[in-house]
């Protein structure tokens, strides 16, 4: 099976180019100006065209709680959002926490074949803190990293081990950083806003001093600490001391914290109750220079599904989180209409950069050789982001019913389309 | 009456207009309140729930004898008895009172917000009597009745609002209005409690004489000592009085004139010391409790008859 993306502008990383691409089973096979025959031919004038993008951090709510979303529902939020390569969160029922587990996941995934699931493992035994898992044999399995989102690490001990010995089996630790002996049950950011609403906050130092133990627990070991979902411009200015420092240290961002700010909260819509929370403009702004300067690494959506019953609540009931797979396209976009980077910052901060720490030796650029994992992106195309469109089992997005600009419009997964806009195919 | 909204969610909505009419209102039924037939039944067929998801003796009394004296039947619903308690949502609760054919929700909910998500998604009028730490505008409205009656006009008037502002919806309903009226409002309080609460755009004052001298009016917070654990509060009660509570020898430095006020229960000799709460010249708190009620019927009437204009 053949397939010619004819007219194509490849945004990698590092250059942009005009070429066709001839894509053999899964893997690129060339890239040039000639135009060989192929059994199916797609015409990308117009288009961008982008490397798979890869997510760091989902959660598929599978096992356990498949009514939010399970792995296939996963898989076709994924695509929808051109994304072929997604990291759930171990934090499912039971917690991703052994070898068994993993390989269910994969297993699951790989038998509908829209996306690559690279599970993250949990650190401790039943995310409970204290015991470490069997890294090792979770490795092996196809873990790609560990991580007890949601549930820090609170004991420096335990995060030491986990760091020593993640490092031990060639991966690495994913930290929700917050300190959680300073939540004081905070539901957003604590400042002016949670004052203002009378709900309680949760200061952006729970977050600061977190990454502050870790980097100097990645400093003690050597271990490479990931960074999720950084939301403080004070953190940032940690994160990039640490990496100055010669720290084995990275971080991701969720384009809520780089779209939205606290005010949004004044309606007290719980679609935009997270964790982190939302934060103040100036974080927003500290976020996207981030982004621009380099000392953010990675984008990713954080894609948290809940049920409407359970975000149909007083804001101190509602869970925290929101659906993130099928807005980080249009609102990634928004940064490069914007200017704050260009296509090739998005597509190192989507995709070569999440493969480099994932360490995917064929992912992440369009390149000969590599696997034939595509987003198909219109920047300009203009859609109502409506139920009839959301893949999610869940509702819960602010931007629902929200018009939205730019879309992969075909997404294609080693080689096979899995998504044409609107829909999931493979 | 230039209010129009079916429902009073916030303080933040209301006008110099809105408020005075709902002062002249209420004053005209403080006069029927003193009569010996005390109605007038301009709610007669009503149904008016006292939708109560947290606990309050006093507000709950309040509104449901101002629903009584107008002619409203009147039902309390107390979340002791109510099915929350066994997973259901306000919502649910909600529509299944509503579905008993009822006109009028007053709410008081230990959630911030969940008044407004209340009206929201209800057609009956709804009241906020309390949601968490946002909101309590009755109380406000009767605090400015009391505090109007005393000096007679808003004018050239300080009011200093002392004690735990982060948690206090009297607070919160009280700045809207009084900034609204253009009243100097000055805050005071344990650290602890102030946080940001610059937001509010008032003077904020560093200790006890500062915040008590120059105050036409002083409301003092209830200190809730039944707070819920696994937060950090103030070391204790004895130094919270000496810090932060009112005593006669404070009121040293006050104007000849100045006025107490509290929303009640008192904790004595914690917040407010007997020698001023019970010293008729200077506390309100009674008249406050009275005002209470003649607001509420303002309130009450006001809001279901919007219901129609609209
Ligand atoms: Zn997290």
């Amino acid at each position: 099976m053949t397939t010619l993306i004819k007219n194509a502008t490849i945004i990698n990383a590092t250059q942009t180019l005009k070429a066709n691409i001839l894509i053999e089973n899964e893997i690129i096979k060339s890239i040039s100006s000639d135009e060989p025959k192929a059994d199916k031919i797609i015409d990308a004038s117009g288009k961008l065209v982008f490397p798979g993008l890869i997510d760091m951090h989902v959660h598929f709510r599978d096992p356990g709680l498949e009514y939010k979303d399970d792995i296939i529902t996963g898989s076709m939020s994924a695509v929808a959002g051109g994304v072929t390569t997604c990291c759930p969160m171990a934090n499912t029922n039971p917690v991703n926490d052994n070898a068994v587990i993993t390989r269910d996941m994969i297993a699951k995934a790989k038998k509908r074949g829209l996306i690559d699931l690279l599970p993250i493992g949990a650190i401790t035994k039943g995310m409970g803190g204290k015991g470490i898992t069997e890294m090792g044999d979770m490795s092996e399995a196809g873990c790609v990293a560990f991580s007890d989102d949601g549930l820090p690490v609170s004991s420096s001990d335990v995060m030491r081990s986990a760091l020593e010995y993640s490092a031990f089996h060639k991966s690495f630790i994913i930290n929700h950083s917050q300190d959680c002996s300073l939540c004081r049950g905070g539901h957003m950011n604590e400042g002016k806003m949670s004052m203002l609403l009378g709900i309680k906050g949760m200061p952006r130092e729970q977050e600061e001093i977190m990454i502050s133990r870790d980097m100097l627990l990645a400093k003690l070991t050597g271990g490479h600490i990931h960074v999720a979902h950084v939301s403080s411009a004070y953190s940032l200015k940690l994160i990039e001391q640490a990496k100055k420092d010669g720290i084995n240290i990275t971080c991701e961002v969720c384009p809520h914290h780089f779209t939205f700010d606290e005010s949004e909260l004044i309606s007290y819509d719980t679609n935009f109750k997270m964790s982190p929370p939302l934060r103040t403009k100036s974080d927003v702004e500290a976020m996207r220079n981030g982004l621009k300067n380099g000392s953010i690494d990675v984008i990713c959506t954080d894609h948290a599904p809940h049920h409407t019953d359970e975000k149909f609540l007083e804001f101190d009931k509602a869970p925290f989180g929101i659906l993130g797979l099928q807005t980080l396209v249009p609102l990634t976009l928004n940064l490069v209409r914007q200017g704050v980077i260009s296509y090739n910052d998005m597509a190192r901060l989507t995709s070569k950069n999440p493969a480099k720490i994932l360490n995917l030796p064929n992912k992440g650029e369009i390149k000969e050789g590599f696997l034939a994992d595509i987003a198909i992106i219109d920047p300009d195309f203009e859609y109502v982001y409506d139920e009839s469109l959301n893949k999610s089992k869940s509702k819960n997005s602010p931007l629902l019913g929200k018009k939205l600009k730019g879309a992969s419009l075909i997404t294609i997964k080693s080689g096979r389309v899995v998504f044409d806009f609107p829909n999931v195919v493979a | 009456m230039t209010y129009t909204k079916k429902d009073l969610i916030s303080t933040k909505d209301l006008s110099k207009d809105d408020i005075y009419s709902f002062l002249n209102l209420a004053k005209e039924y403080k006069k029927l309140n003193l009569e010996p037939v005390k109605k007038d039944p301009i709610l007669k067929g009503v149904t008016v729930v006292n939708a109560f998801f947290e606990n309050s003796t006093r507000t709950r009394t309040s509104f449901e004898i101002a629903g009584k004296r107008l002619g409203a039947d009147t039902i309390n619903f107390s979340s002791s008895t109510s099915s929350t308690n066994k997973g259901e949502t306000l919502i649910d609760t909600i529509n299944n009172i509503e579905a008993m054919k009822t006109d009028v929700f007053i709410v008081r909910h230990y959630s911030s917000g969940s008044a407004q998500f209340v009206a929201k998604n209800t057609p009956s009028c709804v009241i906020n009597a309390g949601d968490g730490c946002n909101e309590h505008p009755t109380q406000a409205l009767l605090d400015l009745l009391t505090i109007f009656e005393s000096k007679g006009s808003f004018e050239n008037l300080t009011v200093t609002i002392i004690g735990d502002i982060f948690h206090s919806r009297v607070a919160r309903s009280n700045i809207y209005a009084m900034q609204t009226l253009g009243i100097k409002v000055r805050l005071f309080g344990p650290p602890m409690f102030m946080q940001n609460a610059e937001i509010f755009g008032c003077e904020i004052c560093r200790d006890m004489d500062e915040a008590v001298r120059g105050s036409d009016a002083i409301i003092m917070l209830r200190i809730q000592l039944e707070r819920s654990d696994g937060e950090v509060a103030f070391p204790s009660v004895r130094e919270y009085s000496k810090y932060f509570g009112l005593t006669k020898r404070r009121l040293e430095v006050a104007k000849d004139n100045v006025i107490i006020l509290h929303p009640g229960p008192i904790n004595r000799g914690v917040e407010l010391n007997s020698d001023v709460a019970d010293d008729p010249r200077i506390s309100s708190i009674l008249d406050q409790v009275e005002n209470g009620v003649a607001i509420r019927m303002a309130v009450l009437k006001t809001v279901y008859q919007n219901k129609f204009k609209a």
